[in-house]
């Protein structure tokens, strides 16, 4: 890999102060693993696009630019943040991140049965960080990766959700990640929230992570999940990224299943201008079953970059891979699905399609399957598909009295819901539905507005302490 | 209520009608029997402004307007309604969705309140018992997977609901046993009033024993070739479409 130095110093010395700050405070694995962290990030550097894996995704404009760390201290002077959304959550253990830190006063983690503990990450750190040991950055595979590796050399905080042995938890669990602006002059922020998940074995969650501008221009945000299910333990997990239009997200969720264990992993993209999400499942352990979900709905001058791995590494397992795009304007779309079956992995029953729908001439998406089967009793099968909107169909809602965007949106929306109507949080499905409508109305909206997507008012604001 | 004079269409460089005239009245069924390929569904599609169809030359005026200038979308809100001879799947629109904002669309343009949920479905459940249609296709998305059958139905049901001035029914008939087409008819006969204008196409005079025309052509490439009572569709019936050809030859020797 070729490296682009540009800025990457920056980030040492952000790691640098970090050290400074936490010394004494963290335990040696946790060192350790920081430190080999940042010096795989220093030797990767940042991937260009001769990088196979990065091939139509240029980096450059994250990696030429000056981000501060993220700051210190954010307090809710104003928690005006919190009304409707409150109200509309108020079924959820709710978590609030402002600007990558924990906000207390924004939360309600309560009601949870006993065996279940949902946490900011820094305080589990901070008090039994033994209990992240097991798990933290053993998953996801940082040494190939030069942002994860960036992620957990920097990572301070995010949410640590532990779900005992054989607990069905009927509250959705909902993570909030909200990027304020800064106060002052400053340049904007790099934000490395860092998750982890652990569902215990013959448990069920639901979980969704959601990042929302809220009002934050142009900063960065680089995230990092890990969930692993037990036997026969089933989590349903729902990331939605509405960051501001000029802000950079790139993440990685690495998802660990043993035996029996099902998974629904669902990767909706609406905001950012530059966006890169790698979805890893693993599923390790015989009978394991996996959907993978994504949905991204880009315009203007947006990218998005869905770099999915479905690994088959034990026999009898299935997965079902259904990724959609609309793109429109000169937005640019990627989706690269990697199906591995392992040697050994017989009775594999594996799916994937990625269907896009194309609203514009300039608007470009670029779609791969990439099978690499190293077991003879297996069945795979991909397709990919690529369209216009349907004149017949657009005729026919015509024909029938309902004006031409109308139509268009009702197709549009027709087309995403497959993905949004199964989300499990009514709240959130129904606002993801208005903030696509929105978007779709707003359609020439230039990037680099840095105003909260469309469809959503939120409102915080940090002072810094 | 509609008049068409000397309507041309091509797709591309072909011509398809080539001079096409026709009144309807208020109050009138017309029948427009013929040949597959001569163009009835063309003609068909032109009135509810399909644009894949060029019109080269001609008029259309409904109600005093020039229809040919007006978006589809406006025709339907002038009270134009096309049944489809091949209807739309849209997967992930439900009917009933679809319908409801179909018909306050309409509504609006008419200067009526819009009909709310609740209102709407009571309506929709009538006109569904008129046409024996099962209520879970409400729910289903527009065509999806609905049988050749159902379809028909469907547009039908879709008619009901938006009562529009001008109805044309393109091969509503095909595809339905017996007892569907029965069914339909009397779904069609409930529309019929004073006010309104019904325009059936068909291939076969069945479906007009149970819809009785007052007028009944025969388009023939491209052209409306004769014009007369529902006798004429018997006739047919008896003697084929060849006799039309044989027709032709002698009216156009003979000039
Ligand atoms: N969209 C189209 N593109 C090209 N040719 C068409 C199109 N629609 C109709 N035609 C042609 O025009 C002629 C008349 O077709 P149509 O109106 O469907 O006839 P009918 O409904 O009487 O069977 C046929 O030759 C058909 O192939
Ligand atoms: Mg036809």
């Amino acid at each position: 890999m070729t490296a682009v130095k540009g800025q990457q110093d920056q980030y040492f010395a952000h790691f640098a102060a970090l050290e400074e700050r936490l010394s004494g405070t963290e335990p040696e694995w946790l060192r350790a693993v920081r430190k080999s962290a940042i010096e795989r990030f220093g030797d990767l550097g940042f991937p260009t696009t001769r990088d196979e894996e990065w091939r139509f995704t240029s980096v450059a404009p994250i990696a030429r630019r000056a981000f501060r760390p993220p700051p210190e201290r954010v307090s809710p002077a104003d928690a005006r943040f919190g009304q409707s959304e409150r109200a509309d959550f108020a079924h959820c253990t709710l978590l609030v991140f402002v600007n990558g830190r924990y906000v207390e006063e924004l939360a309600s983690p309560n009601g949870l049965p006993a065996g279940v503990r949902v946490r900011s990450l820094r305080a589990a750190l901070a008090s039994e960080p033994e209990t992240l040991e097991p798990h933290l950055a053993r998953y996801v595979p940082f040494e190939r990766n030069a942002f994860a590796a960036l992620n957990t050399a920097l990572m301070e905080d995010g949410a640590f959700v532990e779900v005992g042995k054989d607990v069905a938890l009927e509250r959705p669990i909902y993570l909030l990640f909200l990027a304020a602006p800064l106060p002052g002059k400053s340049a904007p922020a790099a934000y490395h929230p860092r998750n982890l998940i652990v569902v215990g074995r013959g448990s069920q969650a639901t979980v969704v992570e959601h990042y929302l501008s809220a009002g934050g221009a142009g900063y960065f945000t680089n995230a990092v999940t890990e969930a692993v299910v037990g036997d026969n333990a089933r989590l349903d997990y729902t990331k939605v990224q509405q960051e501001s239009g000029d802000a950079y997200h790139i993440a990685t969720v690495q998802v660990h299943q043993a035996r029996f264990s099902s998974v629904t992993t669902r990767v909706v993209a609406l905001g950012g201008v530059l966006n890169r999400e790698d979805t890893c499942t693993v599923l390790d352990g015989e009978g394991a079953e996996s959907l993978l979900q994504g949905l991204y709905v880009i315009h203007g001058r947006q990218h998005v970059d869905n770099h999915t791995t479905i690994d088959h590494a034990q026999p009898h397992c299935s997965s079902r891979e259904l990724y959609k795009g609309v793109l429109d304007g000169a937005s640019n779309g990627v989706f690269n699905g990697k199906i591995i079956v392992r040697r050994g992995a017989q009775k594999t029953d594996s799916k994937q399609s990625n269907k896009n729908l194309l609203l514009s001439e300039s608007a470009v998406i670029n779609t791969k399957p990439q099978l690499e089967i190293y077991a003879d009793d297996v069945k795979c099968t991909h397709g990919a598909t690529i369209g216009q909107m349907d004149p017949e169909a657009v005729f026919y809602l015509r024909s029938r009295g309902i004006g031409l965007e109308e139509a268009r949106a009702m197709l549009i929306e027709a087309f995403a819901n497959d993905i949004l109507d199964r989300i499990p949080l009514a709240p959130l499905r129904t606002r993801l539905q208005r903030a696509l409508t929105d978007k779709l109305a707003a359609k020439g909206q230039p990037a680099g507005t840095g105003a909260s997507p469309a469809g959503e008012r939120v409102s915080v604001l940090v002072e810094e302490a | 209520m509609l008049e068409i004079k000397d309507l041309h269409v091509s797709v591309g460089d072909h011509e398809i009608l080539r001079g096409v005239d026709l009144k309807v009245g208020r109050g009138e069924v017309h029948a427009i029997m013929g040949p597959n390929g001569s163009g009835k569904s063309t003609l068909a599609q032109v009135l509810a402004g399909r644009d894949v169809y060029t019109v080269t030359s001609g008029e259309v005026i409904f109600e005093g307007k020039d229809l040919l200038v007006m978006a589809p979308e406006d025709r339907a809100r002038e009270g134009i309604f096309l049944a489809f001879q091949y209807p739309v799947e849209i997967p992930g629109v439900s009917n009933l969705y679809f319908l409801r904002s179909a018909l306050n669309t309409i509504r609006k343009a008419r200067g009526l309140e819009e009909i709310d949920a609740m209102d709407f479905l009571k309506l929709a459940r009538d006109k569904m018992k008129l046409l024996d249609m099962d209520e879970n296709l409400m729910q289903r998305p527009v065509n999806e997977g609905f049988s050749g059958g159902e379809k028909k139905r469907n547009e039908i049901f879709q008619m009901a609901i938006l009562e529009p001035r001008l109805a044309i029914l393109d091969e509503t008939d095909s595809g339905l046993d017996i007892d569907a087409l029965k069914i339909v008819a009397n779904g069609v006969n409930a529309l019929r009033s004073p006010e309104r204008a019904i325009v059936v196409v068909t291939h076969y005079q069945r479906l007009l024993n149970y819809i009785v025309p007052d007028v009944v052509h025969v388009l023939y490439d491209g052209r409306i070739v004769r014009s007369g009572d529902k006798r004429l569709a018997l006739e047919l019936e008896e003697k084929g479409y060849g006799w039309l050809e044989d027709d032709r030859q002698l009216s156009a020797a003979g000039r």
